[in-house]
C-alpha cells in the first residue's frame, strides 16, 4: 500500500496553486481532504507525479453568509458544514447532509470541495447541491467564472471543471420563506455512500407545491436532477397520495447502474422509495 | 495469604494496556539492522499459464536487492496438506507458482528491495506474458460436465467424495416418513480479515547456520514443522519460529502461506533479512477463506414433529489448492455436528469438495460448526413451518434429555455432557416469548414486520484426541504442551503451547496459575509463541487453549505441588503423604500453624542445603496433555428483528443469547468471544460475503468499501446469560468459548426474517446473506405468488 513516488507542493496562493495545475497539466492533481485520491494512490490506480496540497492555501476554508447566500470555502470539511451555526440556521438540509458522510474520521478531513470536484457517483452532496440550486465558484488562469450545480456534473468522476481550474468556493442560496427540504439516503453498509440518495426541496403554499426542486445520487453514474418528480409535484397537494404519485417518476432519467448493492430494478425501486421520503420529510419541515 | 477464589472472577485484561496504548509489538514493527523489503507478484488472472516471467526491467529498478521466481526455487517442495482424507487428491501447490496461476492473487515472484517503496516499484516492472484460460469460481458448476479442468491429478475437479452415517437406516426413515421438507442451503463464502494483516520476517544468520522467522501465526510450532519437513528441508532445530503479539486470527493465521516459506527460503540466498507484510487488498485475495457449500438438505419428520432423519448432501468448495487443514473442515468438522442437540434415529451425510480458481478455503471462526449448525437450525424451522409448530414446541420435542457422561451420536462424536432443554428455557424467560408473539401480532396488523428466530446449537471444541484425530485422517497431534517453571524468588514463569492473537491467555492462565497456587497473578507471567522459549505445542485454534492448553499448565502445577510437598515436609519434618497445600502454604494436615510458604519452597529448591534425599534440585515442570475426547459447549439464542417492507433493510431489535462453554475463568473475556462471535455471525447472516466475478474470476468485495463487516452502530445490546454443566473430560470443567457466538447467531438470524416475512408467504432463503435486494425481492416474490 504504497504510492508510486510523487511531487508535493503546498502553494501558498490559489495563484501558485494555478501555476502548479499550468506547468504540470495532467501529470498534476489537487489534494483536498484526500479521503478519496489518497486511498485510490496506495492502491496505485491514480498515480499523479505532481501532488498540490490546497491545505496552506489560505481563504478556502470558512463559511459565510452575503445577501441570501452561503458562501462555502471549498476546502470546508464536511465537520464545519454539519456545524456551522449559519448553515443549521439557514439551510439545515446541508448540514444534515454533511453530517451523513462517512464516518466522524472521513468527516474531519473530507472536504466540499474536495467531494464534489471528485464526483463520486455514490457521494452526498451532489443531491443536496442540484436540489438546492447551488453554483460553484472555478478559478482558472482567465480567472474565475461560476458553474450553475445543474450543469457541474458531468459523468462518472467528471465535471465541467476544465483541468486547470480549481473549485473555489459552493454559493448555497439560504433556503427561501415556506420552503422545507430534506435528504434522505439508503447507506452502502460498508462504506457509508449513498446506494441511493435524494435531497428534496419544496416550497409549499396554500397547501400546494408552488416550486420542486429535487436531486438524486447513487444509484446512476453521476448525479442528476429529477425533473419527472419536480414536475409531477408542482401545483400538487403535499398528501400521501400526491408525493407518491411524484415518486413513482424519481427513476426516470437516471442512468441506474448495477452492482453488488443492486440490480437495476431495486436500485430503482429504492430510488422510489426515498423520493417519497424525501418529499414527505421536505413537506413537513416547511415552516 | 487466601486470595479469593480467581477462576470465575472477570479480572480485566493484562495484555490490554499494551494493545490500546499502541505498545504492542507486532511483526511488522519488528526493526533489524540491514533489513529488506518484499512484495510479491501475484497473478492478476484466476487461471492462466505462465509462458514467460521477466524480471531484467525490473531487477534495474532503483534499490532492488533481489528478483526470484518459482524456477529459481529449486529443491523446494509443495506447501503440505495436513489432514488426509481416503483418496484425496493433492495438486501440488508451490510456494511460487511456476507454470500456471489459478487464483486471483496467486504469487509468482518475490521482489526484494532496499524499501517498502522501491519494492513496490519494481513489482509493477516485472513482466509476467499470461496464457490466460477460462476459469470456474461457482462451487455449484465446479464439479459439472465441460467445467474448466483445473488440476490434472483431479478429474472433474473433484477433491475427494466422502460420507458418514448410514444410508440405508436414512432410506428407510425418509419412507415411513408422514412429513418431508427439503431445502437448499447455501453457505456463503466469507473473507476473516483479522485486524492485523499477515507479516513475517525471516532472517537467517550466516554465522550459525540458524534461521530466526517471524510469523502472524496462531501455531508456531505447526508452522516450523511444516516448512522445514515438508517444504525447504532444512532442519527444524535450526529455524525459530516466533509469533510475536498478533492482532486476530479467526483461523486465517493456522496455516502455512506461501509468502513466510518463500521469504524464510530467500534470507538465506541474500543472507539479509527480509520483511512482508500483506496489504488489506492482497489480505481479501490471498488469506484462507471460509465457508463456501451448497447444500440439499431434507428432513423426515412423524406427524406430531419428532425428527426421524437427515439427509444432507453438500458441495465445499476449497479453492485453487487444499490448504493446510482444509479437508478437514468440510468433513469432519462439519457433517459429524449435523445431529445437533436433538435426537435423530438415522442421518446420513455425503460431501463433495471441489477445486475452483478461487482462495484455498480452510478454517474460519467455527469452521464446519457453522455450517452445520445453520443448516440444521434452518431446517427445524422449515420443518416446524411445514407441520405449523412453533419453532419452541418442535425443538422441545426433540431436545436429547439432559446427560452427564456421555451420548453417542448419529455421525460418531459422542457427547461429554449436557441439558439443552435447561438453556432454552432460560432463554424464554429472558425474551418473554408468549408477549413477544403477542406484540408481534399486534404490529402485523399494523403492517410492521417483526420475527423471531431461534438457534438451539452445539459445537465440538477442545481439539482434542489425538488418536481419535489420527485415525480420520489428521497428520497431526492434538495434544498441548503446559511448562511451570518456578523461580528461586517464587515468582512463575509459564509457558504455554496455545498462542493468544486477542483470546487473552496472559490474563486467563494466570488465574488458572495464581488460584492453584494461591499466589498473586503479578507473580506470574504467561509465555507463548516462541518456539526458542515455549515447548512444541500445538497452537491455538477450535476453543481449545483453556480446556487442553490449561489442563496441561494443572497438570504441571499438580507435579509442582508434589514436588513442593517433599521439600516442605523435609523442613517441617512431616511426613509427605501428611501435607497439604492451602492458600499460597504447604501445611501439615491438621496443623495449620505448621506451615511453609510457596516462595520458602521455591527458594530451598534452587539453595537446596536442607532438602530431602532422593529429590533433584531446581522447581520446574513440563507437561503434555493429550484430552480423551472433545468438549461440547451448547446454548440457545434468539434474534428479534424488525423488516423494513419498502426496502428489505433489516433491523436487529434484540439479541438474546444463553451458551454453556462449562466452567467459565473469565466471565468478562468469555462474555468478549461471546459478543465478537456473535458479530461475525450475525454478519454473515446479513452483510459478509465474498463475491466472485463469474466470468472473470475476479474477487469483487475485496475491499473495505465493498465487504461489509459489522460496525457497532449496525448491532444491538447483546443480553447474555450462561448455564454451566461443567465436562467431565478435563480437570477444569470447562468446554471452550471461542466460537459458540459465531456458529449459534447465524441461523438465529435468519430464522427471525423468514419469520418476519412468513406472513407474506416467504418460507426460506435459498442464499446469504440477506441483502435487503435479496430480502426485498424474496418477498415480492412470495406476494406475487400467494
Amino acid at each position: 500500500m504504497y504510492p508510486a513516488q510523487f511531487e508535493y507542493h503546498t502553494p501558498g496562493t490559489v495563484r501558485e496553486a494555478l501555476d502548479l495545475l499550468g506547468r504540470h497539466k495532467d501529470d498534476a492533481k489537487l489534494l483536498a481532504g484526500g479521503h478519496s485520491l489518497l486511498p485510490a494512490m496506495k492502491l496505485r490506480l491514480a498515480q499523479p507525479k505532481h501532488l498540490v496540497d490546497l491545505r496552506k492555501v489560505p481563504g478556502l476554508s470558512g463559511i459565510k453568509e452575503e445577501g441570501g447566500t452561503l458562501v462555502i470555502g471549498a476546502m470546508t470539511t464536511h465537520y464545519q458544514v454539519e456545524t456551522s451555526p449559519v448553515v443549521k440556521a439557514k439551510c439545515p438540509v446541508l448540514a444534515a447532509v454533511a453530517g451523513q458522510i462517512g464516518d466522524p474520521m472521513v468527516r474531519n478531513m473530507g472536504t466540499i470541495g474536495g467531494s464534489l470536484a471528485h464526483a463520486d457517483p455514490a457521494a452526498d452532496y451532489p443531491a443536496a447541491i442540484i436540489a438546492l440550486g447551488a453554483e460553484m465558484v472555478a478559478e482558472g488562469p482567465k480567472g474565475k467564472r461560476t458553474i450553475k450545480a445543474d450543469d457541474f456534473f458531468k459523468g462518472l468522476l467528471t465535471t465541467a471543471l476544465a483541468d486547470d481550474e480549481i473549485l473555489t468556493e459552493v454559493r448555497v442560496p439560504a433556503l427561501a420563506a415556506k420552503t422545507g427540504a430534506a435528504y434522505m439516503k439508503f447507506p452502502h453498509p460498508a462504506s457509508r455512500f449513498a446506494v441511493v440518495g435524494v435531497a428534496a426541496v419544496l416550497s409549499v403554499d396554500g397547501g400546494k407545491v408552488g416550486k420542486a426542486s429535487v436531486g438524486v445520487t447513487g444509484a446512476g453514474t453521476k448525479a442528476v436532477r429529477a425533473k419527472g418528480v419536480e414536475a409531477a409535484i408542482t401545483g400538487k397537494g403535499t398528501d400521501a397520495a400526491s408525493i407518491q404519485a411524484a415518486a413513482e417518476k424519481a427513476a426516470e432519467g437516471v442512468d441506474v447502474q448495477a452492482d453488488l448493492q443492486g440490480s437495476v430494478e431495486y436500485k430503482s425501486h429504492l430510488l422510489r422509495v426515498f423520493a417519497k421520503r424525501a418529499m414527505e420529510a421536505a413537506a413537513a419541515a416547511v415552516k | 495469604m487466601a486470595t479469593a477464589r480467581l477462576l470465575g472472577a472477570s479480572i480485566k485484561r493484562r495484555e490490554d494496556p499494551r494493545f490500546i496504548t499502541g505498545k504492542g509489538n507486532y511483526t511488522d514493527d519488528l526493526k533489524l539492522p540491514g533489513l529488506t523489503h518484499a512484495v510479491f507478484v501475484r497473478s492478476p488472472h484466476a487461471n492462466a499459464k505462465i509462458r514467460r516471467i521477466d524480471t531484467s526491467k525490473a531487477a534495474k529498478s532503483p534499490g532492488v536487492v533481489a528478483i526470484f521466481t518459482g524456477k529459481d526455487m529449486t529443491g523446494v517442495n509443495s506447501l503440505p496438506c495436513g489432514w488426509l482424507l481416503p483418496e484425496l487428491k493433492i495438486p501440488p501447490h508451490m510456494p511460487l507458482a511456476t507454470d500456471a496461476a489459478h487464483y486471483v492473487g496467486d504469487p509468482v515472484a518475490i521482489v526484494i528491495a532496499e524499501s517498502q517503496s522501491a519494492a513496490s516499484d519494481a513489482a509493477e516492472l516485472v513482466a509476467v506474458d499470461w496464457d490466460v484460460q477460462p476459469s470456474v469460481t461457482s462451487t455449484e458448476r465446479a464439479a459439472a460436465k465441460g467445467s474448466v479442468q483445473i488440476h490434472e491429478v483431479a478429474p472433474d475437479n473433484v477433491a475427494f467424495r466422502w460420507q458418514i452415517g448410514d444410508g440405508a437406516a436414512t432410506d428407510a426413515a425418509f419412507k415411513s416418513a408422514a412429513v418431508t421438507v427439503k431445502k437448499r442451503i447455501v453457505n456463503q463464502r466469507l473473507v476473516a480479515n483479522p485486524m492485523e494483516p499477515r507479516a513475517c520476517v525471516a532472517r537467517y544468520d550466516d554465522s550459525t547456520g540458524e534461521w530466526t522467522l517471524w510469523v502472524t501465526s496462531q501455531n508456531p510450532h505447526v508452522h516450523r514443522l511444516l516448512m522445514t519437513a515438508f517444504v525447504l528441508g532444512i532442519p527444524e532445530h535450526k529455524v525459530r519460529v516466533i509469533a510475536p503479539d498478533v492482532g486476530g486470527g479467526f483461523g486465517s493465521k493456522i496455516f502455512l502461506y506461501n509468502e513466510e516459506t518463500v521469504c524464510t527460503w530467500a534470507t538465506k540466498q541474500i543472507k539479509r533479512p527480509i520483511r512482508w507484510t500483506s496489504s488489506r487488498s492482497e489480505a481479501f485475495q490471498t488469506d484462507a477463506h471460509g465457508r463456501d457449500h451448497v447444500t440439499d438438505a431434507e428432513v423426515a419428520l412423524s406427524k406430531d414433529g419428532k425428527f426421524l432423519g437427515l439427509r444432507v448432501k453438500t458441495t465445499a468448495n476449497l479453492g485453487a489448492y487444499l490448504s493446510t487443514f482444509a479437508p478437514a473442515v468440510p468433513t469432519y468438522l462439519y457433517a459429524t455436528l449435523l445431529n445437533g442437540v436433538y435426537e435423530w434415529p438415522a442421518i446420513h451425510a455425503e460431501v463433495t469438495g471441489v477445486f475452483t480458481n478461487t482462495t484455498p478455503v480452510d478454517a474460519y471462526r467455527g469452521a464446519g460448526r457453522p455450517e452445520a449448525c445453520y443448516l440444521l437450525e434452518r431446517m427445524v424451522d422449515a420443518a416446524a413451518a411445514a407441520l405449523k409448530m412453533d419453532p419452541a414446541d418442535i425443538r422441545k420435542k426433540n431436545f436429547i434429555p439432559k446427560f452427564d457422561n456421555g451420548y453417542q451420536t448419529k455421525v460418531a462424536l459422542q457427547y461429554d455432557s449436557g441439558n439443552y432443554g435447561a438453556a432454552f428455557d432460560k432463554l424464554l424467560g429472558m425474551l418473554d416469548y408468549k408477549k413477544f408473539r403477542a406484540d408481534q401480532a399486534a404490529a402485523r396488523a399494523k403492517g410492521r414486520l417483526m420475527g423471531i428466530g431461534f438457534s438451539t446449537y452445539i459445537e465440538a471444541c477442545s481439539i482434542a484426541p489425538s488418536k481419535v484425530v489420527g485415525s480420520l485422517g489428521a497428520q497431526a497431534g492434538l495434544w498441548e504442551s503446559g511448562k511451570v517453571q518456578v523461580h528461586p524468588t517464587g515468582k512463575v514463569s509459564v509457558f504455554t503451547g496455545s498462542h493468544s492473537h486477542g483470546q487473552g491467555h496472559e490474563t486467563t492462565m494466570a488465574q488458572i496459575v495464581a488460584d492453584s497456587l494461591g499466589i498473586p497473578m503479578d507473580d506470574i507471567e504467561i509465555v507463548h509463541g516462541d518456539t526458542g522459549r515455549v515447548p512444541f505445542g500445538m497452537g491455538t485454534y477450535g476453543s481449545r487453549s483453556a480446556s487442553v492448553g490449561g489442563t496441561a499448565i494443572v497438570m504441571s502445577l499438580d507435579k509442582i505441588k508434589e514436588k513442593g510437598k517433599k521439600i516442605a515436609a523435609h523442613l517441617l519434618e512431616a511426613n509427605p503423604k501428611d501435607m497439604e497445600y492451602v492458600g499460597g502454604n504447604f501445611v501439615v494436615k491438621g496443623s495449620p500453624q505448621k506451615a511453609i510458604p510457596f516462595g520458602q519452597v521455591a527458594l530451598t529448591a534452587y539453595v537446596p542445603h536442607n532438602y530431602p534425599e532422593g529429590v533433584e534440585p531446581g522447581l520446574e515442570e513440563t507437561s503434555f496433555y493429550d484430552p480423551a475426547n472433545f468438549c461440547f459447549p451448547f446454548g440457545a439464542h434468539a434474534c428479534v428483528v424488525e423488516v423494513d417492507p419498502d426496502t428489505g433493510h433489516v433491523k436487529i431489535l434484540r439479541y438474546l443469547a444463553v451458551d454453556d462453554v462449562g466452567n467459565v475463568i473469565n466471565p468478562m473475556i468469555v462474555d468478549g468471544m461471546v459478543h465478537g462471535g456473535i458479530a461475525q455471525g450475525v454478519a454473515q447472516a446479513l452483510w459478509e460475503e465474498a463475491v466472485y466475478d463469474r466470468d472473470s474470476g475476479q474477487l469483487v468485495s475485496g475491499s473495505m468499501m465493498d465487504y461489509t463487516l459489522p460496525k457497532a452502530d449496525m448491532l444491538p445490546f447483546y443480553e447474555t446469560d450462561r448455564t454451566e454443566t461443567p465436562t467431565p473430560v478435563n480437570p477444569l470443567g470447562v468446554k471452550g468459548a471461542g466460537e459458540t457466538g459465531t456458529i449459534a447467531s447465524t441461523p438465529a438470524v435468519v430464522n427471525a426474517v423468514v419469520d418476519a416475512l412468513s406472513g407474506l408467504g416467504v418460507d426460506h432463503f435459498d442464499a446469504m446473506p440477506l441483502t435487503p435486494e435479496r430480502v426485498w425481492k424474496t418477498a415480492q416474490a412470495a406476494k406475487s405468488k400467494k
